[in-house]
């Protein structure tokens, strides 16, 4: 049982992986190809959670920036598709990606020319996002600089990105941001329904790979210390630990992270643009792991996918209700479900619930046995 | 100097223009066992944080060894061997009770190696044999914070063990324990002295005694007297400052 619960995940993700597509393909149940590509950007999302839950959910610090990195992601592949597509919808009469003739720039910027290279800009997605996180970690942490105040600095921080993209026409075509659409990749068009299948594998393949990384960062001793971190920082130094070098790893990694998730969603929704980089999207990336459930990874996972399929639903059928559905959805599960989904979901919340509603029997391990003082020198005594 | 591990020379620590500390000179030699008594608010706890780095001295020199500490960071005095209990006890409540000592247990603390280093057998059966020691064993998987005030008053006395800093400091070891704890934890510190320097604050007269160790007598940030139990509590000015305050006895 306890085995199975734990395969649920992998359950799903194979599914995901092996059956969706098959029935966007055949269009059984209603599943469309159009949904399929909205899965494959719901599960792009996922990556950005798990970096926000290293960082949040494990060792305390909440990041309102994670979409600066997420866009530097998606920055680094649209300039490359940009840069190798030679057609008339992307390539302008100098050869250059066609924004640059509105204005007028004929020589291409020094900083696209690396992206010329695939691997090169492969590289970039993750590593670029990660300098960027270590200079920008390093100053925060080596200073003390913790709780709200992180949250604000990093804030700004997202701000600043954020104009200066807005900002910068001839680099990046400011506003309008950078169009993937018409791009060619592996010889198909980014935008084809056979591009697009093959970004949805892509990422499915890259999850757990992302996942099984956080695992491993979290299961250890080094996990522990970021534990140690978020519950009590001060008794960790006393114990002879740097607090320091930890958080910037971390921030590091969930910085690489939304780089990845960035560049996926990009290439699978057509576009990037400094809209990635407002304010509400970073926030919104932090409450699909307070609703799945920080410091559980799979919980992240699992927001990231139901809050952005919740979203499309909702947007379908309502346009203008999802912002007050997601508020209310974030304050019913900080009240109700401290521990997301998946913790109310791991913790026994869904059996309590049956049998609150007369569906299943009550079982004497809710609520925690670990709180029953009769339990304690019962298994003392043992 | 090299008689001693330990030394204040002259530490002041003013809170904004509170002196917390007056001018206090205090030493301490390796492997010694040492009890301080104060009454609340005598400068107890800000005596532990002066010397592990927490607070700053005003004026006046810590030295460790010979060397001065001042301005050193928590981490690096700790690692040079002051490990430290506080008053209230502190453990890592979401992390399992051989998941807190394994921690400070660790010989090596920068993130690659707790990354990539599995913990030695030799720490491993150490962790067990304290949490053996102090009856915390059936607990090893239990997450800290789900304890009794008393087992986590043991669990961050054990981390220390665990951590074997050549200097021990106590802040309020039994506070909340019961007699029979109390004891255990006397024979406990009495074992760890000499191999390590050990430093008691307590309130707990009948403990003091238990341990037998020399007492320096706080007040007002200043110490007032120094020397064993019987002849600091026969002393007038002890008397005074512990006056309305109920004897222990
Ligand atoms: N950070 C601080 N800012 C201002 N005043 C402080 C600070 N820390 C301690 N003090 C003051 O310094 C004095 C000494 O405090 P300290 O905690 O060292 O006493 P103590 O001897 O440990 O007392 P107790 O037996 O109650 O633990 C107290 O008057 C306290 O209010
Ligand atoms: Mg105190």
């Amino acid at each position: 049982m306890k085995l199975f619960k734990r395969l649920i995940p992998w359950i799903l993700l194979v599914f995901a992986f092996f059956i969706l597509p098959v029935m966007a393909d055949k269009d059984l149940f209603g599943f469309s190809q159009f949904r399929l590509n909205l899965f494959g950007r719901y599960f792009s999302l996922a990556f950005v959670a798990l970096g926000i839950d290293l960082i949040w959910g494990y060792t305390g610090l909440l990041s309102l920036g994670q979409g600066i990195f997420f866009s530097l992601g998606g920055y680094a592949i649209a300039m490359h598709l940009l840069l190798v597509t030679k057609n008339d919808f992307t390539t302008g009469a100098n050869g250059l990606p066609k924004f640059f003739e509105n204005y007028g720039v004929d020589q291409l910027p020094f900083f696209w020319e690396p992206f010329w290279s695939f691997l090169v800009s492969i590289a970039a997605i993750f590593i670029v996002p990660s300098i960027v996180a270590g200079l920008v970690g390093y100053l925060i942490f080596r200073n003390r600089i913790k709780g709200v105040y992180f949250s604000i600095i990093t804030q700004a921080s997202l701000m600043v990105f954020y104009h200066f993209f807005n900002g910068q026409q001839k680099l990046v075509n400011g506003t309008n941001g950078l169009k993937t659409s018409t791009t060619e990749i592996f010889g198909l068009q980014a935008g084809s329904d056979d591009a697009q299948l093959l970004f949805y594998r892509i990422t499915l393949i890259l999850l757990p790979f992302a996942f099984l990384l956080c695992k491993y960062l979290t299961s250890g001793r080094f996990g522990d210390s970021l534990i140690g971190i978020r519950d009590d920082e001060p008794r960790l130094r006393f114990s002879g630990f740097n607090p320091t070098p930890f958080k910037v790893i971390v921030f590091i990694v969930a910085g690489a992270l939304a780089g990845v998730s960035g560049a996926l969603y990009t290439v699978q929704s057509g576009i990037v643009s400094p809209q990635f980089m407002s304010i509400s999207m970073s926030i919104e990336m932090v409450i699909w792991v307070a609703v799945g459930g920080r410091g559980t990874l799979v919980g992240p996972i699992l927001g990231a996918v139901v809050v952005n399929y919740l979203r499309s639903l909702v947007s379908e059928a309502l346009p203008e209700a999802w912002l007050f559905v997601q508020g209310a959805l974030f304050v019913f599960v900080v009240v109700l479900m401290p521990d997301g989904i998946y913790g109310w979901f791991t913790k026994g919340g869904f059996r309590a619930m049956l049998a609150a509603f007369g569906l299943a029997k009550k079982t004497a391990t809710y609520p925690k046995l670990d709180l029953d003082e009769s339990a304690q020198s019962e298994s003392a005594s043992a | 100097m090299s008689q001693t591990i330990l030394d204040l020379d002259d530490v002041s620590v003013s809170f904004d223009g509170f002196y917390a500390l007056t001018d206090l000179s205090f030493s301490l030699r390796p492997g010694e066992l040492r009890s301080i008594i104060g009454p609340n608010g005598a400068g107890k706890t800000t005596f532990l944080d002066v010397i592990t780095g927490k607070v700053r001295p005003t004026k006046g020199d810590v030295t460790l060894r010979g060397k001065s500490i001042v301005g050193l960071s928590e981490q690096k005095i700790s690692r040079l061997g002051v490990g430290r209990k506080f008053q209230t006890p502190r453990v890592w409540e979401n992390l399992t009770v051989q998941r807190n000592l394994e921690l400070t247990a660790s010989p090596n603390k920068n993130p690659f190696a707790l990354l990539t280093e599995t913990l030695s057998d030799v720490v491993k059966d150490e962790v067990f044999k304290i949490m053996e020691y102090v009856g915390l064993a059936p607990y090893a998987k239990w997450q800290a914070g789900s304890l009794s005030h008393g087992q986590k008053q043991w669990l961050a006395i054990s981390m220390l063990v665990a951590q074997s800093p050549d200097i021990i400091l106590l802040d309020e070891p039994v506070a909340g324990l019961t007699d029979e704890e109390t004891s255990k934890t006397a024979d406990l510190i009495k074992s760890l002295a000499g191999e390590h320097t050990v430093v008691v604050i307590e309130h707990d007269m009948e403990f003091i005694r238990d341990l037998g160790a020399p007492v320096t007598v706080l007040h007002q940030g200043q110490k007032l007297t120094e020397g064993m139990l019987e002849e600091v509590k026969a002393d007038p000015r002890v008397i005074e400052v512990y006056l309305g305050e109920s004897d222990d006895d």
